[in-house]
């Protein structure tokens, strides 16, 4: 997809300005909270498995190299095939090239944040060939033609009429006046109709969760079993997943796998876990004859040695964008691009350019709170002020806001001068705010004032000034005292 | 032109430069060869009888039903009874190592091999069961389709009472030891579900929307 990120400052705006979506984001984000908070709560053990889980993803990015290769051998010794791919680009043709050898017209998919990365599947049917997203909340977008607002609930952004309308205008073989009112109606429909796709599927595209080293596996989890029927039943099974996801062991992607349901949805395990490892064995009774993996690049080798290199911790929970009041208020697509949240504000410049990807940087109150509740202990807010950073030095920021920097920097560097200016700034506003002590409207600030009075500051001047006139007033009394 | 696998490692390679290359060699070939186990909590810990307890008060939480039976003489019986209960056709789809338990008995039509769309009811045998979060382990192979799994829309497993672990290491180190790797590992815990409509969850998105288990003689 092509990215718009650069433009979060208009997008939000337009995001709290849709009465649709504020109502579809109204009261959600404190159920999926508390849930997390509760399934965390039963596990005493959790802080403990959030230090292993770290270990374990450390351990992976300082030898990744090493591990890739280890992963490799065992794909290949288990019957499998690995393609390598560059870029988003080179992800899709590799994709395109093992469908048309095989002849295939259709294709089903397992949910999978990174072939919604590279695009994929507008990629594969403008190549004629039907691919269909398995995922409930992913296919309802699809039909739509969007794409996921929450990288773990696709379609955390609509109510139920729109996913009815949405059933009505594609579903056109079905009766028009059918019921379409209760969420079991809908569920019944969209299991019909996907079940006659994944029967005539002829390739299988999932993620992965973790790609186990040791093994050669690619293990997905799934709540609906979509992504299960996508891999067992075609003739061909192609995993798509990013280089970051390997781990070195099963052991160690159990350690991951107790934190990431919990993190995720609240769940203690989700319902279905599935390892998969080569092609079906001779004598298995189904199974893919063909098993692929095609490992993404697109930007995250450039992170590994880098101060971001801790992003590539991240397992895709979700709990940092359930717990972020901007994501919270703005909802996914804001962001412009497939990673929402502050995870996508950390890791989207790193694979969409710095240039395209940094306002995400700024989309944040630096609350903390989604450091506080990441399973794998990533550093958001710190990465996110690494990028801000980055686009300073690149001069990427746009020109009132360098040119605001720029001043405060040069008072900042001459303290005398700046604590006469900061003085008698505050003198001033403290004066303008008149016996209320408040002001109803503030140059530069409309955007506060518009909703609320600004504080004055009260009289006496900055904090420095008070803070001196207290210390000299303290000073007699403290030199008297008896230790 | 370079590989793309060329690239990438060499990609990589330059964020780790300065690293000792002969101790990141050892340490990688270390860490794949002792499968390291991490923390383990309470829950996952449990054996015997009190893990049996613990796996079907847990499956249940998870909307799985569960019934405990003497021997596997009384599997077709209970599963008669079990289809009977709920109005659901006499007919099955079983795993083969369960061929051999006495369906004549019971008039249920019983077919094995591999699962079919229109199949209705599958009764198969799972490899373990963990107490920690009741939840079974089914393994791929000659006796085991997959798609048995996941097609069906009532989902029968019969697991032995001998079979029942505390934790996915545990069921993972024993499936291992009796099958290397099977092609496909499924964890499953409670029915299929899911929340894609207003984050309400509702039992039966693809896969099935009943799972019963039977948990079978003693220890």
């Amino acid at each position: 997809m092509r990215p718009t990120s650069h433009a979060f400052n208009r997008n939000a705006h337009a995001a709290l300005a849709d009465e649709r979506l504020q109502e579809a984001l109204n009261g959600t984000p404190q159920g999926m909270q508390s849930r997390r908070a509760s399934a965390v709560a039963q596990l005493p053990e959790f802080e403990a498995l959030r230090e292993h889980g770290r270990e374990i993803k450390n351990h992976v990015i300082a030898h990744l190299d090493l591990y890739l290769l280890k992963f490799e051998e065992a794909v290949t010794r288990q019957g499998g095939h690995m393609h390598w791919a560059r870029d988003a680009a080179e992800a899709r043709r590799i994709v395109l090239d093992i469908c048309r050898k095989a002849g295939a017209r259709h294709v089903t998919k397992g949910k999978s944040m990174v072939t919604e990365e590279i695009g994929l599947t507008p990629f594969l049917e403008a190549n004629g060939i039907e691919a269909v997203e398995t995922d409930l909340g992913e296919y309802i977008i699809q039909l739509r033609g969007e794409t996921p607002s929450h990288i773990v609930a696709p379609a955390f952004h609509l109510k139920k009429p729109q996913i009815a309308d949405a059933f009505r205008e594609k579903h056109k073989h079905l009766d028009p006046e059918r019921p379409l009112t209760e969420d079991r109606q809908l569920l019944d429909e969209a299991r019909g109709v996907l079940r006659d796709k994944f029967i005539k599927a002829d390739v299988g595209i999932t993620g992965a969760n973790f790609c186990v080293a040791e093994t050669g596996s690619t293990l997905i989890v799934t709540n609906e079993g979509n992504g299960d029927l996508t891999q067992v039943l075609p003739r061909i099974h192609i995993a798509v997943t990013g280089m970051e996801k390997l781990v070195p062991t099963m052991e160690d992607a159990f350690t991951l796998l107790r934190l990431l349901a919990r993190s995720a949805t609240g769940q203690e395990f989700s319902c279905y876990t599935t390892v998969s490892t080569g092609p079906r064995r001779p004598g298995d009774i189904d199974g893919p004859e063909e098993f692929h993996v095609v490992l993404l690049d697109n930007g995250r080798s450039a992170l590994v040695g880098s101060e971001m290199q801790e992003v590539l911790r991240c397992i895709r929970c979700g709990a940092c964008m359930n717990h972020c009041p901007v994501y919270g208020a703005v909802g996914g697509h804001a962001y412009g691009w497939v990673y929402p949240g502050p995870i996508g504000a950390a890791l989207n410049p790193g694979l969409i350019g710095l240039a395209e990807g940094h306002a995400l940087a700024g989309a944040s109150t630096f609350c903390g709170r989604c450091e506080e509740v990441c399973p794998m202990k990533i550093p958001l807010p710190g990465i996110m002020r690494h990028w801000r950073e980055k686009a300073w030095q690149q001069q990427l920021a746009p020109p009132t806001q360098r040119w605001g920097l720029g001043l405060w920097a040069w008072f900042a560097r001459r303290p005398a001068l700046y604590r006469l200016a900061s003085g008698l700034g505050a003198r001033l506003l403290s004066g303008l705010g008149g016996r209320k002590g408040r002001l109803r409207w503030l140059p530069m600030a409309g955007g506060w004032t518009s909703e609320r009075d600004f504080p004055a500051p009260p009289a006496g001047g900055s904090f420095m000034q008070q803070w001196q006139a207290r210390e000299k007033r303290a000073a007699p009394k403290a030199d008297g005292g008896k230790v | 032109m370079t590989s793309a696998r060329e690239e990438m490692l060499a990609r990589v390679r330059r964020g780790l430069a300065g690293r000792d290359e002969a101790a990141a060699r050892s340490d990688v070939d270390a860490r794949l060869e002792r499968q390291h186990v991490g923390p383990i909590p309470a829950i996952g810990t449990v054996e015997g009888e009190a893990a049996i307890e613990q796996f079907i008060t847990r499956a249940r939480a998870a909307a799985a039903t569960v019934e405990r039976l003497a021997g596997p003489g009384d599997v077709p019986a209970a599963v008669a009874d079990y289809l009977a209960g709920r109005n659901l056709a006499a007919r099955a789809r079983i795993s083969a190592d369960l061929a051999g338990l006495g369906w004549e008995r019971t008039g249920l039509d019983i077919v094995g091999g591999k699962a079919d769309p229109a199949d209705t009811v599958s009764v198969v045998s799972a490899e373990a069961a963990i107490a920690e979060t009741g939840t079974l382990l089914l393994i791929s192979g000659a006796e085991h389709s997959t798609a048995a799994n996941f097609l069906p829309e009532t989902h029968l497993v019969v697991v032995p009472a001998s079979r029942v672990v505390g934790s996915y290491e545990l069921a993972w180190k024993q499936a291992r030891a009796r099958h290397g790797l099977p092609r496909t590992l499924n964890f499953i815990t409670g029915p299929s579900r899911t929340g894609d409509i207003e984050q309400r969850i509702q039992l039966g998105a693809h896969g099935p929307r009943n799972l019963h288990i039977m948990v079978v003689g003693d220890l």
